[in-house]
């Protein structure tokens, strides 16, 4: 109802994303402060309430359309779900799912969006999120006040723990909306991840590179320090997707999820889909000509200092 | 096959970033415009589209946008047939895919093939706006597109590098990620020509409503919390104090 905060459950495989308890465990603060429920949106064959019990209800739809993620199908759903419930606030991660179905839901449910949110609060029974903007360059304090409102938020924001707690979820199965029986989309098959020929995810230190390399021709500067540190060289999307490393050496959001003893950034300017794969490293020292990228927030130790300057200074002291 | 790519420009995030007097928007006077990274994507993986299946590449910007004209010649420079430059501002994505789903209605496209977002898309991202405004099917996050018959099946990438192929009915609308090679060049010279003949059509579409419904409190740098302790002297000095952190944390051998 009109207090309520809903969260759509993301899983595959009979398991619920991180996001989804991440979200959950927010929404049941945020639901304190409103004075609603904590709901979460499950669709698909899996019974998952089991695993929700942090939540006040688990609205269920189950139809064959949505054995999988279909983006038209779970847009539908959800549509559908948003309509029964009208919650005041629907919660989705900044993810490839949230991507797809927030904007569109902002449309269709006609409700405002907050987009790569990293914090949530209730002020007066309004919700007020903190949005990163220009690649995190810059911070956006929106107040959600219209009557009902969407917001994206970052992966990595909040804590699982509270989403994850005991407890006994109502559940509400909702029928699904005729429109499913009809699809203009549909998955072909789904591609797991081919295996790298190093596994950076286990490596204690990670030299990484990202776009300030410039150019493939330069990537050898910094595999000699990789090499010199006995270290795998790994790297923000752009170095990959440009082919000048294999993409099992990707980190971030739709990459791996490291978690080194250090992490050596050279040239990665810090975009939040960076940071989600790596701001848990134990040390984090990134090298950046630019004072203000947003590496530093996170970073333990910083330097503008010219990476094409630093990185050999660097090999010449481990080689020499 | 009729291939629509709308293309925006952003803020060059090299850039430094100033905020408007009352602290709520981004003062845009100095800053330096360039191409959305995830539109040049889309714009190259539009031009393989029709390498492969044949068509019309027809590159949509809005006239408000600083420096569009620069990159739609550019565009036309790389390979589109056609650049349309749409009156009015977006100064939110609620806008702009009001003004562009306006301008689709009345030139309807099989594939409108967009970036997947923008750097500056406080209020969301285009594709699923535009595809709910025009009552399209619409997937993001799209490493490759492949033309079928009256269909395309594109790979949609998850967390972890998972992804699913997707095959999708046309008309739909597609956000591209990365494009399935790196966007292509086009020598200055050509774009000189390019801008030298002209050729950019102007549209007017009627205003719709396209309120993005929030109300922004203040907008700051979020340096003010930075904890990164910088390392101070040239090259050789940072060198050294990186290698000590290293080693005190036994992570250099020797
Ligand atoms: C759905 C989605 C998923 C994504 N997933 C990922 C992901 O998994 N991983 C990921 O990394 N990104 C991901 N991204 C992309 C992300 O948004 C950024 O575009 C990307 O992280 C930027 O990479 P970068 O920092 O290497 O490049 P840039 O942002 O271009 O930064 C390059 C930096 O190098 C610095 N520099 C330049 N020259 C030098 C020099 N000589 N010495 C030192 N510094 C220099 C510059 O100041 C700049 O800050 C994703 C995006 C989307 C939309
Ligand atoms: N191929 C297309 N490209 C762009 N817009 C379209 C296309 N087909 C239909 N539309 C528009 O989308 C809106 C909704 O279409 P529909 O829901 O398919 O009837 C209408 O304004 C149509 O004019």
């Amino acid at each position: 109802m009109a207090n309520d905060i809903l969260v759509l459950a993301e899983h595959s495989g009979g398991q619920l994303s991180d996001s989804t308890y991440e979200l959950l465990g927010k929404a049941r603060e945020l639901a304190r402060s409103t004075g609603g429920k904590a709901e979460v949106a499950v669709f698909g064959p899996a019974d998952l309430a089991g695993q929700l019990g942090a939540a006040d209800t688990v609205v269920w739809v189950d139809h064959p359309a949505l054995a999988g993620y279909v983006p038209e199908a779970y847009e539908k759903a959800l549509a559908h779900v948003l309509a029964q419930r009208s919650p005041r606030l629907l919660l989705l991660s900044n993810a490839t799912i949230g991507l797809d179905l927030g904007a569109a839901l902002s449309v269709l449910w006609d409700a405002p969006l907050a987009a790569y949110a990293v914090d949530l609060i209730v002020e007066d029974g309004t919700p007020v999120a903190t949005c990163q903007v220009l690649g995190g360059k810059v911070l956006a304090e929106v107040a959600l006040d219209a009557d009902r409102a969407i917001a994206t938020v970052v992966g990595g924001s909040f804590g699982q723990a509270a989403g994850q707690a005991d407890g006994t979820a109502q559940v509400v199965p909702v029928a699904p909306p005729a429109s499913l029986d009809e699809a203009r989309m549909s998955v072909r098959r789904v591609i797991e991840p081919e295996a790298g020929d190093v596994d950076i995810t286990t490596a204690d230190l990670l030299v990484s590179v990202g776009r300030g390399i410039g150019s493939r021709d330069d990537i050898e500067l910094v595999q000699e320090l990789a090499d010199a540190l006995d270290a795998p060289l790994s790297a923000s999307r752009p170095v990959t997707d440009s082919g000048w490393l294999p993409k099992s050496r990707q980190v971030g959001k739709s990459g791996l999820k490291v978690k080194p003893k250090a992490y050596l950034a050279f040239g990665i300017s810090g975009a939040p889909e960076h940071l989600e794969g790596m701001r848990d490293a134990e040390l984090i020292i990134a090298c950046n000509t630019d004072a203000g990228s947003p590496i530093f927030e996170i970073a333990h130790y910083g330097t503008t200092a010219d990476l094409f300057d630093l990185v050999p200074a660097l090999t010449e002291r481990l080689s020499g | 096959m009729r291939i629509v790519v709308p293309l925006k420009t952003v803020p060059d995030l090299v850039e430094e970033i100033e905020f408007t007097g009352e602290g709520t928007g981004i003062d845009r006077e100095y800053l330096k415009f360039v191409l959305n990274e995830w539109d040049d994507q889309a714009l190259e993986e539009a031009l393989c589209v029709k390498e492969a299946a044949g068509g019309e590449v027809v590159v949509v910007g809005l006239a408000d946008d600083p420096d569009i004209e620069q990159v739609l010649y550019t565009a036309v420079a790389k390979g589109a047939d056609r650049a349309v430059r749409i009156s009015g501002g977006g100064e939110s994505t609620h806008a702009r895919s009001a003004l562009l789903a306006a301008y689709l209605s009345g030139s309807p496209a099989d594939l409108i093939i967009t970036g997947v977002q923008a750097a500056d898309d406080l209020d969301g991202q285009l594709p699923p706006m535009l595809a709910a405004r025009l009552g399209l099917p619409h997937a993001g996050v799209v490493i490759a597109i492949e033309a079928g018959d009256g269909s395309v099946t594109v790979r949609q990438e998850f967390a972890g590098g998972r992804s699913a192929e997707l095959t999708v009915t046309l008309p739909a609308v597609i956000g591209v990620q990365a494009a399935r090679q790196t966007p292509r060049y086009a020598p200055i010279t050509k774009i000189r020509q390019v801008m030298q003949a002209g050729g950019i059509e102007d549209v007017t579409v009627a205003a719709q409503s396209g309120g993005h419904g929030l109300t922004i409190r203040r907008m700051y740098s979020p340096e003010r919390t930075a904890h990164a302790q910088m390392l101070d002297g040239g090259a050789d000095a940072v060198a050294d104090k990186i290698i000590e952190l290293l080693r005190s944390r036994g992570l250099v051998k020797g």
